[in-house]
């Protein structure tokens, strides 16, 4: 398991979906549809936590639509940066659903916003945000203990 | 309408985000000559840390010159500016020595390391060496290193010459020995 390989697209065509899915968050703004399509995409980020990025419904869209009609990977990436991603993924979110249920409806727009620029720059540059942070959260973990 | 404008103004953020970070991947950063010339006075002035140190001589200037604190600040930047063979845990390459910074959570980590690792077997004097910035804390304050991977670029006597972060490609590595042994001493 700590040494799964995957195809690095994977995880890049799946951000692009929940980019899509945040994007349509935004739209809807604050009202009940918005909190449930949210909440789609916390979910969806708790099962790759859970499961790893390759265990995820974008993951097997990928498999089942994309990855037939694309050459062979000519690298393959860990399991463990995407998965992390999917942790910072699913408490962003997260933080934003149960605030929007405490009746915070502004903590539903900026979550997704704040989602989706991750998202997008994980889609469009291959950025992992997450892992980009990791060290600074390492830092700050080690001087409270 | 508002909702439209507020969905493109968060993705121009995130296009201007990936783009500069684009732009910083890999690239060399040298540290400014002063700064090099008055950390080697410094060294001349204090205990030697020059290559070929055994490890008892190594391992003072680091343990004893951090706890000291009587001359302050030029001991910190004295301290701040190499590393030691002890701190690497290998003997330092006689012509440069890449330190690099990764982390568990990191994929540019492993392309980096796989440049490195080649570079460094093809050219004679030139070593690599990767560590975990979780067991490595103290280095990553040292040189307050906010991202993985983090390369240093350390010359034979272990002084920092210069850094680069993100995924780093051939051509840069190659970009920054070469700015180890030609250093800009004409102007």
């Amino acid at each position: 398991m700590t040494d799964t390989q995957i195809d690095p697209r994977g995880p890049r065509f799946g951000a692009a979906l929940t980019a899509v899915l945040l994007v349509v968050v935004l739209l809807l703004g604050t009202g009940t549809a918005a909190v449930v399509l949210l909440a789609v995409v916390a979910v969806s980020f708790a099962l790759g936590v859970a499961r790893g990025v390759q265990g995820t419904w974008q993951a097997a869209v990928f498999r089942a639509l994309v990855r037939p009609r694309l050459a062979a990977p000519t690298e393959l990436e860990d399991a463990r940066p995407p998965r992390f991603a999917q942790l910072v993924g699913f408490v962003v979110t997260g933080v934003g659903l149960v605030l929007a249920l405490f009746g915070v409806s502004a903590a539903v727009p900026v979550s997704a916003a704040i989602a989706l620029v991750a998202a997008f720059l994980n889609a469009a540059f291959g950025l992992c945000l997450g892992c980009e942070m990791y060290l600074l959260g390492l830092r700050l973990r080690s001087r409270s203990a | 309408m508002l909702r439209l404008v507020l969905v493109l103004a968060v993705l121009a953020v995130a296009t201007v985000l990936g783009l500069w970070w684009r732009s910083r991947n890999g690239r060399f950063t040298p540290v400014e000559r002063s700064v090099l010339d008055r950390a080697a006075r410094l060294d001349v002035a204090g205990l030697p840390v020059l290559s070929g140190t055994t490890s008892s001589e190594s391992s003072a200037p680091r343990t004893s010159s951090a706890h000291a604190g009587s001359s302050g600040p030029a001991v910190a930047s004295r301290v701040d500016s190499f590393v030691t063979p002890d701190q690497l845990g290998v003997p330092l390459g006689a012509t440069a020595t890449f330190l690099q910074l990764s982390s568990e959570v990191c994929t540019p980590c492993r392309r980096t390391h796989a440049v490195l690792t080649a570079l460094a077997d093809e050219r004679d004097g030139v070593t690599h060496v990767d560590l975990d910035v979780a067991e490595h804390l103290d280095l990553v304050r040292q040189f307050d290193v906010l991202r993985t991977p983090t390369v240093l670029l350390l010359d034979p006597a272990g002084v920092v010459v210069g850094r680069m972060s993100g995924a780093t490609s051939r051509a840069q590595a190659v970009g920054a020995l070469d700015h180890l042994r030609t250093p800009e001493e004409s102007s």
